[in-house]
């Protein structure tokens, strides 16, 4: 009875027979604590499989969701933020964005690229959040009025992916005119008659919902995002009551009339393909 | 009597001191006049000292300051005649924006802007000059409505900002903001804005796209309040000076980062110290550059206001 007594002794797994959970294997809801595979959580559009919480992802996720087979290319990939007013609060704004694009492994808050999208060409910009809070400064203004002009040039559509506190104050007068830039160039494609789709994801404040991220032919949104002009906080301040449940959801904006649909992460890249064929 | 500010003391003190001389010339036989003269010079010296070293946050208390002239009052010094037009045809009339037709000096245009009030029940009225939607799209609409009828737009900036209030997210601030950007770019007509108070970030820039941008003097323009700004980055109200200066939101500045056309001169010590004079500086400015745009085609002024906002931003690639 080999099981209760030892026959052999001194028994070793060599390192390499050893099989160790490796990190983020497992992936935890941040809403309902759920716990599934990374794989599972991916494959869902990194989506909770039990209460459907949109996690907030980035430019790299979203760009592998919507581009066939993974495969863009990057447009504006170098540009790197300036200190125009040599900024200083508790730290000097270059030593920020040093640390931050150490930090996150991004040049700034929004990437912009080309490619297909169910065969249809498409130029895709997407703010990052977890860049200064997905602030936009001279180079998220720069770029995303430049994917514009790609798109204006190429005739191709053009997909907005909002994820924003809004304006970047270190960049003070520089960062408000962003707001005006981005809205002049997409005056230009209508202009053109080329289709402008924004989408709202949570959270879209300040500077980035009062210029482009509401200035789409079709705006739409992911459930339950956070969506205003103001932050909640300030709101409250000002009313100095406390907000009813659900103000500035995503729904709350649809039913308001602000927002054509609310898009299912899952549902998003057929939807999209789906509407855009539509006005082919 | 006029209100002082904190850095103005010494002004004060002096302009109470000529009061006094001025009250003992009446009451006495004693020739003062020289005294007085002299007094005189010495306070325009002073101001003129005060002018040469404020600060930012000088400028932007001075911006506020509770005797500056208002959107409304420019239109009165400024036009011969005003037709004030209300509504934006959707929800209500914001009494924040205010907005019509009038003449000036034969010239027929379109005059908006912001409005503060002079007393508290004028301020709370005017929403401190914090505009709801309705006062973006009362702005847009009665824009469209110049458009139309081949008439300029001069659009007078003034606000602490778009207001941040429960019922302005209900009816879309943002989107309301954003449609008169998007929309003020493709205007046929010229269009000058001139901030003439506070500039504060999008509620601002909501009615300030334009062939032109100027600044008055002691005006700031910029992406968020010193106070705001002070509380968010430091996150305590007291660093406002220091946020004043980092925001570098002047005139001055602003010219320096070639984010605005131009500054208007103010009187010595302020444009609250004489509303008429201001008045006139501001119509001047407004005519000339009138003139100027003229010269152009709408299609010109149109790329050219396109090109300017989009040249705006630094960066290193």
């Amino acid at each position: 009875m080999s099981w209760f007594t030892r026959k052999e002794r001194g028994i070793q797994t060599p390192t390499e027979m050893k099989r160790e959970a490796p990190d983020g294997l497992w992936y935890q809801c941040s809403n309902c604590k759920h716990v599934m595979h990374t794989r599972e959580h991916k494959l869902n559009a990194f989506t909770c499989v039990k209460c459907n919480y949109h996690d907030k992802i980035g430019s790299e996720a979203y760009f592998s969701i919507l581009f066939d087979d993974g495969e863009y290319t990057e447009l504006d990939k170098n540009m790197l933020s300036g200190d125009p007013l040599q900024f200083e609060d508790t730290k000097k704004y270059p030593d920020r964005i040093r640390d931050t694009v150490k930090k996150t492994g991004l040049r700034d808050a929004v990437r912009s690229a080309y490619g297909k999208m169910d065969n249809i060409d498409i130029v895709i910009s997407c703010m990052d959040f977890n860049f200064v809070g997905g602030s936009m400064g001279s180079v998220v203004g720069e770029k995303i009025a430049r994917a514009i002009d790609h798109a204006i040039k190429h005739k191709i559509p053009f997909l907005m992916i909002s994820r924003s506190g809004g304006a970047r104050m270190m960049e003070a007068g520089y960062s408000l005119m962003q707001m005006a830039k981005t809205s002049a160039k997409l005056a230009l494609l209508s202009e053109a008659k080329i289709p402008y789709i924004s989408l709202l994801t949570d959270p879209t404040t300040g500077g980035v919902t009062a210029s482009f991220a509401m200035l789409g032919d079709f705006n739409i949104a992911e459930p339950g995002a956070l969506i205003g002009f103001a932050g909640p906080r300030v709101i409250r301040e000002t009313i100095g009551k406390d907000l009813p449940k659900g103000f500035q959801s995503a729904e709350f904006v649809l039913e308001h009339g602000f927002l054509d649909f609310i898009v299912d992460r899952k549902d998003l890249k057929d939807k999209l393909s789906s509407l855009l064929l539509m006005l082919q | 009597m006029s209100a002082y500010l904190d850095f103005e003391k010494p002004v004060a003190d002096l302009e109470l001191k000529l009061a006094e001389l001025k009250k003992l010339a009446d009451t006495t036989p004693l020739d003062v006049s020289e005294a007085v003269v002299r007094l005189e010079e010495n306070i325009v010296q002073l101001r003129k000292e005060i002018a040469k070293n404020l600060t930012r946050w000088q400028r932007v208390q001075l911006s506020r300051h509770p005797e500056r002239p208002y959107t409304l009052d420019y239109v009165e010094l400024m036009c011969q005649e005003f037709i004030e037009l209300h509504g934006d045809r959707t929800v209500r009339d914001d009494p924040a924006m205010v907005g019509g037709f009038c003449n000036m000096d034969g010239q027929g245009m379109l005059i908006l802007g912001q409005q503060k009030g002079r007393n508290t029940k004028q301020r709370q009225q005017r929403n401190f000059g914090m505009a709801n939607p309705e006062g973006y799209r009362k702005a847009l609409r009665l824009m469209k409505l110049a458009e139309k009828f081949n008439k300029p737009i001069v659009a007078l900036i003034d606000t602490p900002g778009a207001f941040p209030g429960l019922e302005a997210e209900e009816r879309g601030q943002g989107e309301a903001i954003a449609r008169n950007l998007k929309e003020m770019f493709m205007l046929r007509v010229p269009v000058i804005c001139i901030i003439i108070g506070e500039g504060a970030s999008g509620g601002a820039l909501g009615i300030a796209i334009g062939d032109r941008v100027l600044m008055l003097e002691n005006t700031w323009y910029s992406v968020i309040s010193p106070e705001s700004c002070s509380s968010i980055l430091w996150r305590s109200w007291n660093f406002k000076e220091q946020a004043a200066e980092a925001l570098k939101l002047t005139a001055k500045d602003m010219q320096t980062a070639r984010l605005i056309d131009g500054i208007v001169e103010e009187p010595l010590g302020g444009a609250h110290l004489n509303h008429e004079v201001m008045a006139q500086t501001l119509k001047k400015v407004i005519l000339d550059n009138l003139a100027q745009l003229n010269q152009l085609s709408p299609e010109e002024r149109i790329n050219q206001r396109i090109d300017k906002f989009c040249k705006m931003g630094v960066y290193v690639e």
